[in-house]
């Protein structure tokens, strides 16, 4: 087993997740016993193409999150698997996964919980490389240094701390520390939403910059619309420890197929007072992942519902070249009822 | 566009809001201008840190130690209420001005049924009677949309989502039926498709209601879709304020037009965004002149030395449209004339 990745050509798939589940244990009672499940990935499956950005979106407690932590194999799963370069990752041996760890990493939300506070940020960004035994001492400064100009920070800021520093700067801190292992495919959950919004396109650019530069695969997580459509590729859509849609982002912004993906393109504010657009307003609360509802997870709050989505999990089919769907009634026009209106422009 | 009929609610002038802090004066709110006419909906946008929470609770007398108001007129219905006693304030509070936050979970009271906490408000404030009280809780409840309201008045607010929590601080607030509803984050916590059905509560109950909102808020997209002016804050201060379709057609300070050009637009691809160099200042190191000086673009291309020395002034450029920027400040004459 190896995990050569040459013979991937770009736009070939390098990471690819099939049939993914993840669910906690709730225990309860004197026995600690597993009363309950919360069913964060519920069978997911999506393909990751070399050099391109897949974003994925959703709301708080979806599975994002999970998903991304369990595909680099921090978490194990209940079942299905995670190809890198065609190689199962949870099959790997000690050995192979060090080799996997340099090729995979993630760049975290929150980049002071994940700094160590008490080593300078020069030491952090050269952890990764001492586990690897990679170059020499004088060699691994070297590339820390090369990698902190690489994401706009003087060489000298190597010897502070984290907490001299401010979030956005911290976060690029955390860029250079997963990059320095010169990884393929790195996953980014929700990288700029702890940041200060004048600093979240200095991020945003400075991301796509070095997946030129580095021709890196990246997984972007964020419950941003905006922001995904800026960054992506390729867009999944995530509900219930599901994926929903998957498309291009052309297509998937402009027709959108299952209602929750209309509905939270329609919810998303836009800064643009004459934006005038349909608003769907989704009734009912975010439910959460333990016990979802039967059937499509969607169904309670689905205004196309009928009883096939109350008993019957929808399959995740490809409905027209490179667009998937879960959905029993794709294709319908959103129906003209009392939820939708022109967006209101009372004064 | 100012229609001589609308009448103006509250006017804040010159406030400033000052923290004495061991490590130094953080002065959060700095001479902070602005008005809301009955039944308008205001929008104060701004980053984290920029005095968005601190110009709300000294309109609402709640600065504690180590804060302090320093200077500036709270004009509310006529009177000042920096002069107001304690009990004249606790009055108008939660009965003609009310005010929500961005957490409402740990705005409720745990260990009390909603409804018992939307009822309070009313036997404090009109001395109804329990029963009487609880009804019109319920009422109230159900206004805001909360479904089963009858049933769900005995919930606890551990019981409740995040949305619901929030539709019952807005009951909360309104029960009193207030002119001036100051709304801080409402939306920031929750999910996108609940933010929207709270924009819209909020939206329906300004129009039925006729209440007026200052909608406080870090995010232009929440602002565009319901604010009739604006006010954008940067470091204690108002840099511009404007029309919503002013500010986002015709932003003038660098600031607001940096972070305009700054936030991916849905619908609107580009390859690159704009970018404003360097961080959100210190409020307690600010430099010397204009806040945004060390980050500003304009000011380097267009050659001011006197950024970098003295604060400009608000100044008024078109109707109902003011900039606090050299750019559009006579630099000659002493002060331009300080306008609300
Ligand atoms: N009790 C306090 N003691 C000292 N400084 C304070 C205190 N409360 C607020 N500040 C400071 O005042 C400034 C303005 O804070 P404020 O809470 O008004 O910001 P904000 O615009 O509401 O930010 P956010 O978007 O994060 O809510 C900040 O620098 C803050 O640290
Ligand atoms: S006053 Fe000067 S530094 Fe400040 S925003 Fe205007 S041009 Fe820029
Ligand atoms: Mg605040």
């Amino acid at each position: 087993m190896h995990l050569d990745t040459e013979h991937i050509a770009p736009g070939e798939i390098l990471v690819e997740v099939k049939n993914l589940v993840k669910y906690f244990p709730i225990r309860g009672g004197v026995l600690r016993r597993v009363v309950d499940w919360v069913k964060a990935v519920d069978g997911v499956s999506f393909g990751i193409r070399r050099g391109e950005t897949l974003g994925l979106v959703g709301e708080s407690g979806c599975g994002k999150t999970t998903l991304g932590i369990t595909m680099l194999r921090l978490l194990k799963p209940n079942s299905g698997q995670v190809d890198f370069a065609g190689v199962n990752i949870y099959d790997l041996n000690t050995e192979q996964l060090k080799m996997m760890r340099r090729k995979m990493q993630i760049i975290f939300q929150d980049p002071y919980a994940s700094l160590n506070p008490r080593k300078p940020i020069g030491e952090s960004i050269m952890a990764g490389l001492n586990i690897h035994g990679i170059g020499t001492r004088h060699e691994r400064v070297d590339i820390m240094l090369d990698m902190l100009q690489k994401v706009g920070l003087e060489g000298y800021y190597a010897h502070r701390f984290p907490h001299e520093f401010s979030g956005g700067q911290r976060q690029r801190i955390g860029i250079a520390r997963a990059l320095a292992l010169q990884p393929e495919f790195v996953i980014c959950d929700e990288p700029i939403s702890a940041l200060d919004v004048s600093i979240q396109s200095q991020v945003l650019n400075l991301l796509k910059d070095l997946q030129d530069e580095y021709h890196l695969t990246y997984l972007f997580i964020a419950h941003n619309l905006s922001v995904v459509e800026f960054i992506s590729d390729r867009v999944a859509v995530m509900y219930l420890g599901k994926i929903v849609e998957l498309a291009a982002r052309e297509e998937l912004f402009s027709h959108p197929l299952h209602y929750y993906t209309q509905a939270i393109m329609s919810a998303i504010p836009i800064a643009d007072p004459k934006a005038n657009r349909q608003r769907i307003i989704l009734e009912g609360e975010v439910p959460t992942p333990i016990n979802p509802p039967s059937g499509c997870h969607f169904h309670p709050r689905c205004p196309l519902a009928t009883q096939e989505c109350m008993l019957e999990e929808p399959p995740f089919l490809e409905v027209k070249p490179d667009h998937w769907v879960a959905c029993w009634h794709i294709g319908l026009d959103i129906p003209v009822n009392s939820q939708l209106e022109e967006m209101p422009r009372e004064r | 566009m100012s229609d001589k009929t609308v009448k103006s609610l509250l006017t804040v002038s010159h406030l400033k809001t000052h923290f004495f802090t061991e490590d130094g004066v953080v002065k959060a709110v700095d001479d902070v201008s602005f008005h809301i006419n009955e039944g308008e909906i205001v929008g104060l946008v701004g980053e984290s840190g920029c005095g968005k929470t601190v110009t709300s609770l000294s309109i609402i007398g709640l600065i504690s130690k180590p804060g302090k108001v320093v200077d500036g007129e709270i004009l509310y219905e006529g009177q000042d209420l920096l002069k107001l006693s304690y009990e004249q304030l606790s009055d108008i509070r939660g009965n003609r001005i009310s005010m929500i936050f961005q957490q409402p979970q740990t705005s409720l009271n745990p260990v009390f049924t909603v409804g018992e906490q939307v009822a309070e408000v009313l036997q404090i404030h009109r001395g109804m009677s329990t029963k009487e009280a609880w009804e019109h809780a319920v009422e109230m409840l159900s206004q805001v949309g909360i479904p089963s309201p009858e049933k769900r008045a005995f919930a606890y607010p551990h019981e409740l989502s995040g949305g619901q929590a929030q539709r019952v601080m807005i009951a909360m607030a309104l029960i009193m039926k207030p002119n001036l509803l100051i709304a801080d984050e409402p939306t920031t916590a929750l999910d996108v498709t609940i933010q929207a059905q709270i924009l819209d509560l909020m939206r329906g109950l300004n129009k039925k209601m006729g209440t007026a909102i200052i909608l406080i808020t870090h995010d232009l997209g929440v602002i565009a879709g319901i604010a009739g002016r604006v006010a954008v804050m940067y470091a204690g201060k108002i840099v511009e304020q404007s029309t919503v379709e002013t500010l986002f057609e015709d932003p003038r300070h660098p600031y607001t037009k940096g972070l305009i050009n700054s936030i991916p637009i849905l619908g609107r691809v580009k390859n690159r965004l704009e970018v404003i160099p360097g961080v959100v200042p210190n409020l307690i190191d600010l430099p010397q002149g204009c806040a945004f000086a060390p980050r500003c673009e304009a000011r380097t291309a267009n050659g001011l030395e006197i950024c970098a020395e003295q604060m400009p002034d608000m100044t008024p450029i078109a109707d109902g449209h003011e900039v606090r920027c050299w750019l559009y400040t006579d630099q000659d004459k002493p002060s331009p004339k300080k306008s609300l």
